[in-house]
This record gives C-alpha cells, structure tokens and sequence, in this order.
C-alpha cells in the first residue's frame, strides 16, 4: 500500500507549482528572488515526485491509485490518477524544466528586462502546473481547462522577450493552438454527449457499450479523429508543424529548452491517455487512428528532417529537429501495442532531457559569438566555451542514435517494438532514414562548431566565460544523457509497468 | 435525414457555427477577423452544450420549496448541472484567450503598422534582408 503522504503528491505539486505562481509577483525582484524561489518550487516538486516514484515502484501490487478531489465519489467528482508511467513523467519534466531554467539563467536576464522577468517566472510556474496536471488528471474536461493555461503560458513566455519578431511567432503559434484546442473541445462535448461522463474510466465503460453493440459508431470516429487532431496540432506532429520553428527559434533560451522539451510531450502524453484509458487499443484499432497517426508519424520524421537541412539558423534548426523526434513518438504509439506506446514513452523522457541540453548549448555557443546564430557565425565557439560544445556535440550524436548516448536506447527500443507489429517495414524504414537524415544536418553544425578559425577566436570571442552555474546545467544534462543511453533498461522496464496499468 | 436534422436543430446550428468560426480562424488574413472566428467556433459550442443539457420541463439544479414548508429532493425533477458548469468553464477560458490574443494582435500592430498577417511576414522578411546586406556592406568596407 501507498503511505499517506505518497498517496497526497500528485495533488499537492500541483498546487505547490499554482501557489508558487501566485507567489512569484509580490515577491522582493532583489538579486533575482523570485527566479530562484520558483527553481526551489520546480525542485521540491522534483523530489516530492521522486519520493511518489520510489514508493509507487516498492508497492507491489497496487501500482496506481486514484486521489478523489473534495472527496466526491467517481461519477460525480474530479480525480488526479498516479502510476509509476505519470510519477516517472513528472519527475522528468521537473528536473527538465529545472535545468532549463538553471542552465539559460544568465541569458535571462539578457534578454527579458527586470520587470518582465518576474512575470516570466509566473508563466513558468503556470506552465510548470498546467503540465503536471495533464499528467496525473483523469478526467478529460480537466484536461481541457489545463490545455488552455498550458497555450496561454506557452505563448506567453514566447512573446517575453520583447521583439516584433517574438510578437509575431507568438500570435501565429497562439492561433493553431487555439484551433488546436477548439478542437479538442468540440470532441471532449461530442464524447460527453454520447457517454455522460467526463472521467476516464467510466467514458471508457460507456465507449465499451457503444462499440459492442455498435451504436453511434460514426460520432465516435469523428470525436476520436477531432481530438486526435487537436492534440497533433498542439504537439506538432507534421503537417500541423509549421508554427513551431518561429516560436521556438525567435524566443528566449530558456523558452525554447522548455517549449521543445516539455509542452509538446504533456500533449502527446493526454493524447496516449485519451487512446489507452478513454478508448482503448481495441477500439483505436476498430477506428483504424492507429494507421493514421503512423503515416503522419513517419511523415514527420521524414520531413523534419528536410526541413532543419535548409535552416542556417541553428536554433531553428534544432526546432525542426524537434519536428521530426515528435515523429519518434507518434510513431511509436501508431504502432498500438503495449511495447510501442512504452517506446514512445521513453523517447518522450529522452527527448524532454536531450532538446533542452541543445537548446542550452546553442545558447552558450551563440552568446560566445555575440548573440549571432547563423551556424557559419559559430564557427570555432567550441574552444571557448567548451561545455556548451561538449552539450552540442553529445546532443548531437544522442539525435542521431550512436550507441551510449540517450537517443540510441529509445531508437532501439522503437525498432525492436517495431518488429511485432504489422508496419514492421515502413517502421524500420522510416527509422533508418531519418537517424541518416539527422546525421546529414546535426554533422556539419558539429565541424562548424569543431572548425578552428583564429580570427574569431583570438578577436570578439575571447573574453567570454560561462558561469559556474550553467557549467553546472550542462554537467547535469551530460551525465542524465549517459545515464539514459547506458541504462535504460530499468527504466523501460518501469515504463511497460506504467503502460500496463493506464 | 431530414427529419432528424430539423429534431436537433440546436446541434445542427452549432456545427455550422462552429464550422463559419473555423474557416474564419484558418483562412481569414486579417487578424482581428480571426479571433472573432474564434469566438464563433468557442460559442458555438457552449450552445451545443447548453442544448445537450437542457431538458424540456425540468427546473434550473436549485432545490425548489415543495409548498409544505420542506425542499424537493427528486433529481428526475431538475437538469444535470454539468453542462452548465461546462460552458461557465469554457467562457472563462475564451474571455482570457480572446483578451491574450487582442493584446498580442496590438503587439504586432505597433511592429508592423497592419493588422494582416501577411503583410507582417512580408515586412519582417524585408527588414532581415535589409539587415543582411548592410552587414554584408559593412564586411566589404572593412575588407577594402
């Protein structure tokens, strides 16, 4: 059994992250108070979520539980869902976000002035909630209110950094992800109308009736396919993609770590809780959204790829990058089996731990060579601030799948959970192309960083060092990244425990 | 089909409401143009909702006086009151968005000079060529 205050985390850091956002405005803006008073928030979040994983993975037996809210029973009330699949996600989202924060803190205060600033750690506090709660909420409308605040924020810290540039990509991206959740909400009704409830288990029941009995099939093909598409375009899945380089590239450091890092994958993650706990595999497979998502998947891979060959800006070609490892996802849960979705799983963490480290690097490397971030204008930067490089380079290799590093142990997982399923071809196709096709952009950013080039370094670049603390970031990141890829077995193992239970 | 489309009239007017207030959030250039789109799409739906939830000859979820002094207690005498609570949601959230997207829509309008989004990405495109050739020119001074 759960212990009583394990059995109380998955609400109290939800609300620790809302009453730190609450909070942060009347805080004192001396020596930078209120961004150090949300990093202790997101970390005592961080342990608190590690102490829920620790006992949910020695509890034998029961390896989820339902947390009612105000104490009404299920039909009627709100409830938060814990397994070990939700407390590992919030651990990693927490320690994501909390490096992302640590790692970009001088380039912060570059670029968001002081009264901004305050209002920036609100939103990450706000961001930091909403994602928590769309990993542990179970019910759907929930789910709903907390994707608005999510694309509130999430555009919000876009638009931070002041600059025509950042207004633009944030009310471009504000736009598809308002069709994006206009959608999903047109479904969560539709599905409210033909099963009366709004908590998982119990749509999930009703949906059961409906397909044995084949009633009402056509409306619930057309929720699924809504939500469905909703929920893509909010985490960029492919032809829903073209928002996400201006606003993750024209954006801050530290927003982009975190928008490519975390706010794309707490969609996906409602998105696979919508398939394994409102739907279920069968009826995703009856609804042929399984086949759908995978073409869009290999899609994506494919053309992301493509895409971040022809930027020469680096952060936005890291974004399209994202693109495509959003792919790696969907096309892990496109191949609806317990060993696919687990996959996809573990490449959401290795993902959320590898975006943000380049995201950082490319930072690092940019401000050496005064904030320019054309990939000819970095040439040479590795030998000044060489931890940056050490996170560009290792992120690098880690996208492009080579053994050791993090990206290689989801790859494997992926290409493996592919062989017993019936795409098994066009899966490892897709995956042979696409790690080619990382390699063929990730390289040349790689030799140009590596290049020596006497003129800039001994010129404008030389005087540059990087704190202490984002030495200390990066120190983390690398270590995370050859944890992943070296061991990762236990953790996969966790995560089909996760997915056994959803 | 057509019997069925005049018995859930409701429903029926708000797909097509949600429909007009989708194309106009796609397709619509300017941009005020489509955040009213998507104030359609979003009411649209609160009056799906608001349909769905309404049950002819039902009171409002309020307990009524049952004349003797005492309440009536009987729920096959009031509606569900989710739906309501539903839409009571999702106004709240509408009216921060719409206020969000207004607020980023002056942002570019002080950028840019126009409201069409278009025209934005012609001149943010212009003024980085701009940029560009003067830091070519810049570079070819320092050469000579």
């Amino acid at each position: 059994m759960i212990d009583t205050f394990a059995f109380n985390i998955p609400f109290a850091s939800i609300f620790i992250m809302m009453i730190s956002a609450i909070l942060t405005p009347i805080l004192p803006k001396k020596n930078r108070f209120p961004e150090k008073f949300s990093c202790y928030a997101i970390g005592t979040v961080a342990i608190l979520s590690a102490y829920l994983l620790y006992s949910l993975s020695n509890s034998g037996q029961s390896l989820s539980f339902n947390f009612a809210m105000g104490h009404f029973p299920a039909p009627w009330g709100n409830e938060l869902r814990a397994g070990p699949l939700e407390a590992v996600l919030s651990l990693v989202f927490c320690v994501a976000m909390l490096l992302s924060l640590t790692g970009n803190f001088d380039s912060t205060a570059e670029d968001i002035p002081t009264n901004r600033r305050q209002i920036f750690c609100v939103l990450v506090n706000l961001l930091m909630a909403s994602l928590l709660a769309l990993t542990y909420t179970n019910d759907l409308f929930t789910a709903y209110v907390f994707i608005e605040i999510n694309t509130i924020a999430a555009c919000a810290i876009v638009a931070v950094k002041e600059s025509p540039e950042t207004a633009r990509a944030a009310l471009r991206y504000l736009i598809m992800s308002l069709v994006g959740s206009g959608l999903v909400m047109i479904s969560i009704c539709l599905l409210y109308g033909l099963t009366g409830h709004l908590l998982m288990q119990n749509m999930h029941g009703a949906i059961q009736v409906l397909v044995t009995t084949k009633n009402y099939l056509l409306p619930l093909t057309v929720s699924l396919a809504l939500i469905t598409v909703g929920l893509a375009i909010k985490s960029a899945l492919y032809p829903f993609a073209f928002w996400l380089p201006d606003a993750h590239g024209s954006s801050t450091n530290s927003s982009s770590a975190i928008l490519s890092g975390l706010v794309l994958k707490g969609h996906i993650f409602i998105l696979i809780k919508v398939f394994y706990r409102v739907f279920g595999l069968d009826v995703i497979h009856l609804l042929k959204m399984d086949t759908v998502i995978f073409i869009l998947g290999v899609s994506a891979m494919v053309m992301g790829s493509v895409h971040a060959m022809k930027q020469n800006n680096i952060k936005k070609m890291i974004a399209w990058s994202s693109v495509a490892q959003v792919g790696y996802i969907f096309l892990g849960v496109g191949l609806n089996t317990v060993a696919g979705v687990a996959a996809a799983c573990l490449h959401i963490i290795i993902h959320a731990c590898v975006k943000p480290m380049l995201f950082t690097a490319a930072g690092g490397l940019s401000s050496v060579a005064g904030h320019k971030k054309g990939l000819h204008e970095l040439m040479g930067t590795f030998y000044i601030n060489r931890w940056a490089g050490m996170g560009l380079i290792t992120g690098a290799c880690s996208m492009m799948g080579i053994p050791a590093f993090a990206g290689f142990a989801s790859k494997l997982s992926l290409t493996l959970s592919s062989f017993e399923s019936r795409f098994m071809f066009w899966a490892l196709a897709a995956l042979a192309t696409s790690s080619v096709l990382n390699a063929l952009y990730y390289v040349p950013a790689v030799i140009v960083v590596l290049t020596h080039n006497k003129k800039t370094v001994s010129s404008s670049m030389g005087e540059y060092q990087p704190s202490k603390l984002y030495k200390f970031s990066m120190f983390v990141f690398l270590i995370l990244n050859f944890y992943l890829g070296l061991f990762c077995v236990p953790l996969l193992r966790l995560i089909t425990r996760g997915v056994n239970v959803l | 089909m057509l019997e069925k489309l005049f018995l859930n009239h409701y429903e029926a007017a708000a797909v097509i409401l949600s429909g007009i207030g989708l194309t106009n959030l796609l397709l619509q250039r300017n941009l005020i143009k489509k955040i009213i789109g998507l104030n359609i799409m979003d009411t649209a739906v609160y009056l799906f909702l608001a349909a769905k939830g309404y049950v002819e000859g039902r009171a409002a979820p309020i307990l009524l006086e049952n004349g003797a002094g005492g309440w009536l207690r009987s729920s096959a005498l009031y509606v569900n009151p989710v739906p309501a609570g539903l839409v009571l949601t999702g106004i709240v959230v509408s009216v921060s968005v719409t206020a969000f997207a207004l607020a980023l829509t002056l942002k570019v309008y002080e950028a840019y000079g126009t409201l069409n989004i278009d025209e934005a990405l012609l001149k943010m495109t212009q003024e980085q060529e701009e940029i560009e050739s003067e830091i070519e020119n810049a570079e070819e001074k320092v050469l000579v």
